[in-house]
């Protein structure tokens, strides 16, 4: 890999908004009484504005750069060095983290602004701002982070944050247990991604080349080679366990169900953390390290069929929701699943792709459904709403735009990304027919499950309570003394954003317009340098540093896409998935626009169990529940038993024969030993009494006594 | 001339010594029995006098009397002390009432 | 200057013998008084402290009874400065705690100084009679303070304590002879036992081990020796359970570092597997799901003590440098940790007067700023990343991964359940609808803050930038690694050898 070129001011991307956190953090509660909300939320905002400009420097300094020199270093100081470990406090910047970056500070200032509007009947905004702030330090501490367990860090603490803002309203404790829930289902994740790191290391250090340093690991990952770790390949072992990791945190199967339960947190914390940001980690981290991914094929297999099964998987269950926010957490899912499956075919940069638009529309969507939520007073129900078009007609024309992109319609971002992967996934060696086929079905669960949102909550009747103005919710966003009680449009502070990531989900589509379409593939060139396998720039990074497998393979996949780089085939898989599209928002609106199908006899066809089935999101839930969650309760409640009844009794019985002991020997001592004792004190005693009576006290008795016994010894001694 | 010798002395003190011995035992007064004691002491004194001069010892025996006389004088100081204590005590100085010290 | 740390604590217990009984506030700060002075040149020995040497420092030999060569000898190195610290800064902190009690102020404070004394000695304690007395020394004052001051069954647990921590002490005192009359010329001085070591033959090694170990099983308490600890915690007052939990489970990694380590390395070579590693993981596992199973909230925190120290064992068999720097550490980490725990028990129970979990809820919306600091110690606990436990248990299980992949496996499955019952308890008590019950009660006052807050700054401190401890420990744990394994290469067995059966 390139050298780095030294930079200085990575730093402040992180620590500017962690600043902000402790500020808020510790002297919010007497900012906000004192200056007013408005001051908390400049604290907040200001960090991630300038973290922001920081990030976009960054990325022109890397434009401004050749190709493969684009790296920037920003080495703080040491943070642990212990024997051959050692891990620093260093921040880099390449194409992929630049990418990531800007996401990050750009989405998340966004979501900052927005939150100001949403959040404006919330008492202690401050502690909702601080956690805001500390969860994108630590975001950008994932991305930025120069090794693993600096990744690791930030890992960690997105989740840290996720559980905090998921339990943010924890008075409800339904809210809390989802926040709980997120927080464990992650560390089960994080489980597997320690594993993962630890056995990396040691399969280095026993060449005494341990290492967690990502820029390191890309030279030294070849001496994996041959390795066995519990006798399997060390590079599939490490793969597998860091992509248990990525399925805790970026929620596939089996460890999706904390994702829709995190939808308790506030809405714009489920646009920032639950759709663009933290659960893309996984994504992101497996990009990161795809060098290492590349060598083991059993692993890409894996993550292929995860991906394929939570897309399609989670894609059904979207379809049956009424919780308007339920609907797009399955659909982040559902798209987390596309990543995945980019990911396993060895399309990173297609997958990287797919990311970074989602992060727009999904956000948008997010952050367009807060708008409802907000406008109708905290109502989530989809069956509550309808015929918000006229009242809401930012709102309507983001969301609709956010929704025609990821429903994949051209020439919308999500389709130039989707089609992509789609694509990959049919031609990459790695791929098949399979994934295609089943991913191509998940788009169009997509585009269904999405229309039906827009047709239930913009078209027809409104069906919420406030339309007959019977309740006085009071509103509190300024426009309560107007009188009028039907919703109404979001605050320009809420519809900015709206506007802003719309306009995003319309455009970016273009940075990475295929080849066979004419375009040039910008964002794949960009991020080239940093795959060595799967773009176009596979050659350069091969030839640069790649070593055996990764070798073989870059120069196989190069083989393969310029071989096919016009396949015709492309362009049909293309139609055909536009084809998809159409038909489920065609279906969509049979259903609940046309009512040519009721949405009544919908459900009646697909009756019985495959409804029930997904109604209830197959049973997931439950079947945690029943099996891990109450196995482990009951195993703790058993050796907790044991440890009383059993450890705790057998010292209790010993105590106890020891006492047992202890008492027939203090019988002996009473009786036996003590009795002598007493025996002849009391005949002492005995002896004791008769003779003191010899003693009267007179002195000429004992006069007398001295007399007669002189007499007596002299009598004696004359005889 | 009858010649004094030593055992006219002896004669003397063991008359002296009777005589003490007598007043203690039959006495009831506690000064009475004080008085026993002086004349217990002056018999062994005599004794100690004759010893010396007959014995040839030069004059240990003179000596041990006068530290016997002053031991006798304080001795009768302190017995007087006492007596008055117990007469303060028991309003009386009769030693068969002051049986306190009876086992 | 360790003399004087050593014994500023006892001064200050005859001066409160000299106070009248009425004069309580007096009696306090003077308690007080007596423990700043060792935390101050707890400071400066911090501060001049040579971190390049794995020598002792600060040495200072006196005999005291010739005729079987036993000597005031003391001095620290880079394993025993750290509990030195910590020592020092939680005996303040636990006076402070001590502030609101009010049953025979003139015997507690006493006692308790004397426990400093004792704790403080046995951790510079050069001399093998030395650390024995001191070690003895400690029990007294712990029983008297479990037994007078504790809670409804304070006999039970007082006596418990007592008889446990009595069974190893015979052990170790047999080991202790053994070892004096094994040598020739005899000698209790730990560094020249040390030195001797290669001379002991493996027999004698093995059973000296097993003797100290559980001695010092006892203490830290490892399964299966663990019961006296949720007894005495439960009933111990707050100051009391944070300096257990604190300092004196540190003793018994402690002492396993500096004698069975140090003393008897082809013992340690050969026992680490069976009594350090699967001890130290049924420890981390057991303990969490046992910490799940409790309804009482000290208890619960007693058992992931347990946990926690299972760590401790497990790094230090590991005989890597991540897992022997990450287990001090981790001893360093869980004093602070846990003590905050307790202390936070503490203050609950002093308003509520019961711990029983299920019996609050809530208190998030009461007593929000002890919810946020009972938050911190909570993430601290779980070994979250920016706090001090995240570096210890990662170095520990990082070095794990070495010898003994499968156990780091089980044990890294307890990040799991730690989360689990963590979070189970946040949320039961600080969590959801606030109890009607507990509507009134106060917020966390300015004194409980002052004793939580440096406790908090060194976990945060050491969470970000772990260096402060880790450049005092590595180089003496480097030393003693080094000890350890190359005892390994004699005639009996070879440390790979040893390592590689598994």
């Amino acid at each position: 890999m390139s050298h780095p070129t030294e930079v200085d001011y990575l730093r402040w991307i992180i620590l500017l908004p962690l600043l902000g956190a402790m500020i808020n953090g510790l002297f919010g509660f007497h900012i906000q009484k004192r200056l007013g909300r408005g001051a908390v939320i400049a604290i907040a905002c200001t960090p991630v504005a300038l973290a922001f400009v920081l990030a976009c420097t960054a990325f022109m300094q890397l434009v401004g750069m050749e190709p493969d020199q684009r790296f920037l270093l920003d080495d703080m100081s040491e943070w642990i060095h212990v024997g051959n470990l050692k891990v620093n406090m260093a921040w880099w910047a390449d194409p992929l983290s630049s990418t990531l970056l800007l996401v990050v500070t750009g989405i998340g200032g966004l979501i900052h602004m927005y939150s100001a509007g949403y959040m404006d009947d919330e008492p202690s905004i401050w502690r909702y701002f601080a956690y805001l702030n500390l969860f994108t330090a630590a975001m950008l501490t994932l991305v930025l982070g120069d090794s693993l367990l600096t990744l690791f860090v930030g890992w960690e603490g997105v989740g840290l944050c996720s559980y905090a803002l998921i339990g943010f309203w924890y008075k409800k404790l339904p809210n809390a247990t989802a926040g709980s829930k997120a927080f464990i289902v992650n560390r089960v994740g994080d489980f597997g991604f320690v594993l993962g790191m630890f056995a990396l290391y040691w399969c280095l250090e026993q060449t005494g080349q341990g290492t967690l340093v990502v820029r390191e690991l890309v030279d030294r990952v070849h001496l994996l080679d041959g390795q066995t770790v519990f006798g399997i390949g060390a590079a599939t072992f490490i793969t597998l366990a860091l992509f248990v990791g990525a399925t805790g945190k970026s929620a596939q199967i089996p460890l999706y169900v904390w994702l829709p339960d995190a939808m308790a947190g506030p809405t714009p914390v489920s646009a920032l953390i639950h759709a663009a940001t933290m659960v893309t980690a996984g994504v992101y981290m497996i990009a990161r390290l795809n060098f290492l991914f590349d060598m083991a094929p059993t692993t890409l297999g894996v993550i292929a069929f995860i991906g394929t099964a939570t897309a399609f998987i989670a894609a059904t269950i979207g379809v049956a929701q009424w919780d308007i926010k339920k609907v797009l957490a399955y659909s982040t899912v559902s798209q987390l699943g596309f990543m995945f499956i980019a990911m396993g075919v060895g399309a990173y940069a297609q997958g990287i792709f797919h990311l970074f638009t989602h992060a727009f529309f999904k956000a948008c969507l997010f952050l367009g459904s807060g708008s409802i939520i907000h406008a109708l007073h905290h109502e989530q129900d989809m069956r509550n709403m309808g015929g918000l078009k006229k009242y809401m007609p930012i709102t309507f024309w983001t969301f609709l735009i956010s929704t025609l992109a990821l429903s994949g319609i051209p020439p919308f971002a999500g389709f130039f990304s989707k089609d992509e992967i789609l694509w990959k996934a049919w031609s990459s060696p790695h791929g098949s027919g399979l994934i295609w086929l089943f991913g191509s079905l998940a788009a169009g669960l997509t585009a269904f499950y999405m229309f039906r949102q827009v047709f239930l909550t913009f078209y027809g009747e409104y069906r919420g309570p406030g339309h007959a103005g019977e309740e006085d919710h009071g509103h509190d966003d300024g426009h309560g003394a107007q009188g009028h009680h039907e919703p109404h449009e979001s605050s320009l502070v809420m519809t900015i954003p709206l506007m802003v990531l719309a306009a995003g989900a319309l455009l970016t589509g273009f940075l990475n317009v295929p080849g066979a379409l004419g375009g040039h593939h910008i964002f794949d060139n960009w991020l080239a340098p940093v795959m060595t396998a799967g773009g176009h720039g596979a050659a350069a990074a091969a030839a640069s540093g790649a070593h055996g497998v990764v070798a073989e393979l870059a120069a196989d996949v190069e083989h393969v896409v310029h071989s096919v780089e016009h396949d015709p085939f492309e362009y049909i898989l293309m139609g055909v998935s536009v084809l998809v599209a159409f038909a489920g928002i065609g279906l969509a609106w049979l259903i609940y626009m046309k009512k040519a199908i009721a949405p009544e006899r919908f459900s009646e066809i697909l009756a019985g169990v495959p409804y029930n089935l997904v109604y209830n999101k197959y049973y997931v839930d439950e079947l945690y529940d029943a099996t891990i969650i109450r196995g482990t309760l009951a195993l703790s409640s058993l050796l907790s038993n044991f440890d009383r009844i059993i450890i705790d009794g057998v010292v209790n019985g010993v105590g106890f024969v020891t006492k047992s002991i202890a008492a027939v020997e203090g019988a002996f001592d009473t009786y036996v030993v003590d009795g002598a004792v007493n025996a002849v004190g009391s005949v002492t005693a005995w002896v004791g009494n008769r003779v003191r009576t010899i003693q009267t006290g007179h002195i000429y008795s004992y006069l007398y006594v001295i007399v007669i016994g002189v007499a007596v010894v002299l009598f004696v001694q004359l005889i | 001339m009858l010649d004094i010798g030593l055992h006219h002395f002896l004669t003397v003190s063991v008359l002296v010594f009777i005589a003490g011995l007598f007043t203690v035992l039959t006495r009831r007064n506690a000064i009475g029995v004080l008085m026993g004691v002086e004349l217990i002491l002056n018999s062994a004194n005599i004794n100690y006098i004759a010893f010396s001069r007959f014995g040839g010892s030069g004059y240990d025996g003179q000596i041990f009397t006068i530290f016997a006389i002053m031991l006798a004088a304080a001795e009768a100081a302190i017995g007087l002390a006492i007596v008055l204590g117990i007469y303060r005590k028991f309003e009386t100085i009769d030693v068969e009432a002051t049986d306190t010290l009876r086992g | 200057m360790l003399t004087w740390m050593i014994f500023t604590p006892l001064i200050g217990a005859a001066l409160i013998l000299l106070l009248p009984k009425k004069a309580e506030a007096a009696i306090k700060w003077v308690a007080l008084a007596a423990t700043v002075p060792p935390l101050i040149m707890a400071f400066q020995l911090y501060g001049s402290f040579d971190r390049t040497t794995a020598e002792m420092q600060l040495v200072q030999r006196v005999p005291w009874i010739p005729s079987f060569n036993i000597e005031y000898y003391v001095g620290i190195d880079g394993i025993s400065i750290t509990m030195v610290l910590l020592t020092a800064l939680l005996s303040t902190i636990c006076i402070v705690a001590s502030w609101n009690i009010d049953k025979a102020v003139k015997a507690y404070f006493p006692l308790f100084l004397l426990l400093d004394t004792a704790m403080m000695g046995v951790f510079c304690s050069l001399d093998f009679f030395l650390f024995f007395v001191f070690w003895e020394v400690m029990l007294l004052p712990m029983y008297f303070l479990i037994g007078i001051w504790g809670g409804p069954r304070r006999e039970y647990a007082a006596i418990k304590f007592f008889l446990y921590t009595m069974v190893g002490s015979v052990l170790m005192l047999v080991a202790m002879l053994a070892l004096y009359f094994y040598n020739d010329p005899h000698t209790f001085d730990l560094v020249e036992l040390a030195r001797r070591a290669p001379t002991y033959s493996a027999n004698f090694q093995r059973f000296a081990w097993i003797a100290l170990f559980i001695g010092f099983a006892i203490k830290i308490p490892a399964f299966p020796f663990h019961t006296w600890l949720p007894d005495a915690h439960v009933e111990a007052p707050t100051a009391i359970s944070v300096i257990l939990a604190g300092v004196l489970l540190k003793m018994g990694t402690y002492g396993i570092l500096r004698i069975n380590y140090a003393i008897l390395p082809l013992g340690t070579l050969e026992f680490a597997y069976y009594f350090l590693v699967v001890l130290g993981v049924i420890n981390i596992i057991y303990g969490a799901l046992c910490a799940m199973a409790q309804t009482d909230y000290k208890k619960l925190i007693a058992y992931s003590s347990i946990s926690h120290m299972g760590y401790v064992m497990f790094g230090m068999a590991t005989f890597t440098q991540q897992g022997l720097d990450g287990a001090v550490l981790q001893m360093f980490n869980h004093g602070t940790v846990t003590a905050m725990l307790f202390l936070l028990v503490g203050v609950i129970y002093d308003r509520a007067h019961h711990r029983e979990i299920n019996g609050f809820g809530g208190l998030a919306s009461i007593m929000p700023f002890y919810t946020g600091w009972t938050a911190l110690a909570f993430f601290a606990a779980m070994g979250l990343p920016g706090l001090s436990a995240f570096i210890s248990e990662v170095l520990v299980l990082l070095g794990g991964w070495q010898h003994y992949p499968a156990l780091t496996v089980v044990a890294a499955a307890a990040v799991v359940l730690t989360a689990g019952y963590m979070l189970w308890t946040m949320q039961r008590i600080y969590l959801g609808e606030p109890n009607e019950k507990y509507l009134d009660l106060p917020d966390i006052n300015m004194r409980e803050v002052g004793m939580l807050v440096p406790l908090a700054i060194i976990v945060i401190i050491l969470g970000v930038y772990p260096k402060p401890v880790l450049s005092l420990i590595d180089v003496s744990l480097t030393h003693l690694n080094d000890v350890v394994l190359s005892a390994g290469q004699g005639p009996v067995a070879s440390a790979s050898d040893v390592l590689s059966v598994r």
